[in-house]
């Protein structure tokens, strides 16, 4: 983009181009500026494109049903009212909607707790502490990172159902108190590693040890990591069906996820304005999380290769 | 880097200066293992435990309830008669062929158009980007079927065009390019990878091109493409694993059954109501090796080949 300075002695002299009679440097400026534009216009058309469904599901939920599918799918509507967010916070099956919400967030509070925990304990080995068997240990978490857990899913089941834990949360948040999910702790090494050494250093020689230099020097420097992988463990926990869905049988403990599956299956497409509400009542937490947090996720993304 | 706890103590006699260091080894070793407990306990019972007992599982007809018997490869064989776990596999393996580059297609192509100085660029950012955060849930996934249904906006949309092909979600030959729709549009998490990949690329290389009379075309073939190389590599990878997991909104969108006429019977569904439906785990179980092997041959694969085509920054620009 930036016009070279500095012609080399390779470069053919410029080329019998006739004496400038316009000014070539106001018509960069214009065709930047056109350029631009055109760049302005794309990429808010493929915006739309993109953000059209989610566009879409916000407003049909405001629709009554008569208006959702058929000749009338304009987004917009006259008749724009709260009526099927009433219905949907009717809940399901005499479960109120309102449990569902608390049932989610229980997991995902839970999820985010055991998470930042257990990734940052176990980080702080992998990158600052040097005891045999550091690098085999390191591989096989990496290795997890590749692996399809429904491979450990069926033994799992079995173990917890011997256990008389299904039906209740513990399957479900166990995992995250033990560092379950590698991406976390492979995120938090990276960072850790990012980290000068001369610190420990100067904490070991005044006599600290190694809780006092992972409490007091590293988890303060670590916050963007910790923050991160908090919004990250929310939201997942926050999404999740299929743990859900194996392990709990009883509506009133269900997540938001299993009522949404619940509601669908019993209006069976009778009610669509409600399920679309549910659905986003479902999907609020997760939108403001990312309003508020945008930097911090998108920055995640782009250093870490976190899936979203 | 690892000396042996007992090397280090017999040498530490001679000088002085040892004792201390190889006591502190000793500590090391300790605290490595004790900060390092609750991964390593949730890596034993939560992933190599489970992993065993399934490929134990595979070779018996457990089913819940009794004993488990060992019947050798018997599930395996009748794996490749199943006429439904073929149509499995061809329905995962089109989702896989299909979906994850026509994905990372969307997701290079945009992080080229935004990748300049211009102004608005965050906002692109996080507005491509937002779809991936909520694209595997329940909720879109219910979004997406009324989308596609019968007369609703997709049908209405192209109907407008002269295209009617009526409801997407009933009919077997469109549901798959449905899926793949919804897979492509979250191609927001490869495109940031992207992005932050093409911000490394030094801008005196493409200087450098344009003063020898290189085109758009032999700048991304000579520059942009084994510069990116590395991240393109991770982003095909993990994609394509992730793609043969997918599970939630191929489950919502057929009612957990994979129809219509076993369109979007993923693998993983497929796993799903024949181990906890059917209560079949041996057979569930023998699936999931079968997954973890094809996986593992595909990372494998990608490995090997990946040292012809890329190029990692520090072995010859």
């Amino acid at each position: 983009m930036t016009t070279m300075a500095t012609p080399t002695q390779n470069q053919p002299t410029t080329p019998t181009t006739p004496a400038p009679v316009y000014n070539p440097k106001s018509e960069s400026v214009m065709a930047r500026r056109i350029k631009s534009t055109i760049f302005h216009i794309v990429a808010l058309a493929l915006v739309a494109m993109v953000l059209y469904p989610a566009l879409w599901m916000i407003t049909s939920s405001f629709k009554p049903n008569s208006e959702i599918g058929g000749a009338n799918n304009a987004l917009w509507s006259n008749n724009f009212s709260f009526d099927n967010f009433a219905t949907a916070m009717e809940g399901i099956g005499g479960v109120s909607t309102l449990t569902f919400f608390t049932n989610s967030l229980i997991l995902a509070v839970g999820a985010v707790v055991g998470t930042v925990l257990s990734a940052s304990i176990s980080a702080y080995a992998f990158a600052r502490i040097n005891f045999p068997g550091r690098g085999l240990f390191f591989g096989m978490m990496i290795a997890t990172l590749l692996l399809p857990f429904h491979v450990v899913i069926i033994p799992q089941y079995i173990v917890f159902q011997q256990l008389g834990l299904v039906d209740t949360y513990v399957p479900l948040l166990i995992g995250k108190f033990l560092a379950a999910d590698a991406f976390f702790v492979f995120l938090m090494v990276q960072f850790m590693r990012g980290l000068p050494a001369e610190l420990d250093e100067a904490a070991r020689i005044d006599g600290a040890g190694h809780v006092r230099i992972f409490g007091s020097i590293m988890l303060p420097l670590m916050k963007p990591a910790l923050i991160s992988t908090s919004i990250f463990s929310f939201i997942w926990s926050w999404n999740d069906f299929l743990g859900p869905l194996l392990y709990l049988n009883t509506p009133e403990k269900y997540p938001l996820p299993l009522a949404l599956r619940l509601f669908v299956d019993q209006t069976q497409s009778s009610d669509y304005g409600a399920m679309i509400a549910m659905s986003v009542l479902a999907l609020l937490p997760v939108l403001v999380f990312f309003l508020v947090f945008q930097r911090y996720i998108v920055e995640g993304v782009s250093t870490q290769g976190l899936k979203g | 880097m690892t000396q042996s706890p007992t090397l280090s103590r017999r040498a530490a006699s001679s000088a002085p200066s040892q004792p201390r260091k190889s006591r502190r080894r000793g500590a090391d070793a300790r605290a490595g293992y004790t900060f390092l407990l609750p991964w390593l306990l949730g890596f034993i019972a939560l992933t190599v435990g489970p992993m065993i007992s399934s490929l134990y599982l595979s070779f018996t007809n457990y089913n819940l309830f009794d004993a488990p018997k060992w019947i050798g490869f018997d599930n395996y064989v009748s794996l490749f008669q199943d006429e439904r776990f073929l149509q499995s596999v061809g329905v995962t393996m089109q989702y896989v062929v299909f979906g994850t580059p026509l994905k990372l297609a969307a997701a290079l192509a945009i992080a080229m158009l935004l990748n300049s100085k211009r102004k608005g660029q965050g906002f692109y950012r996080s507005a491509f980007y937002a779809p991936s955060l909520i694209g595997a849930s329940v909720s879109i996934a219910i979004v997406w079927k009324a989308m596609f249904g019968d007369s609703g906006p997709v049908d209405q949309g192209l109907s407008f065009f002269g295209i009617n092909l009526g409801g997407w979600v009933g009919n077997p030959n469109m549901t798959m390019g449905m899926m793949i729709l919804l897979t492509v549009w979250q191609f927001g998490a490869p495109m940031v990878i992207f992005l932050a990949g093409l911000k490394q690329i030094p801008a005196d290389l493409y200087e450098a091109a344009s003063m020898d009379g290189a085109g758009p075309v032999r700048k991304f073939m000579n520059i942009t493409w084994p510069m990116l190389s590395p991240v393109i590599f991770f982003n095909l990878l993990m994609e394509t694993i992730h793609a043969f997991q997918i599970f939630a909104s191929a489950y919502i969108i057929s009612n957990g059954e994979g129809g219509p006429a076993g369109s979007t019977l993923f693998y993983t569904l497929y796993l799903y109501l024949r181990g906890f439906s059917d209560f079949r785990m041996g057979y569930a179980s023998a699936m999931a090796w079968l997954l973890v092997i094809v996986v593992g041959i595909i990372t494998l694969i990608f490995f090997k080949t990946s040292k012809s085509w890329v190029h990692y920054s520090g072995d010859a620009k």
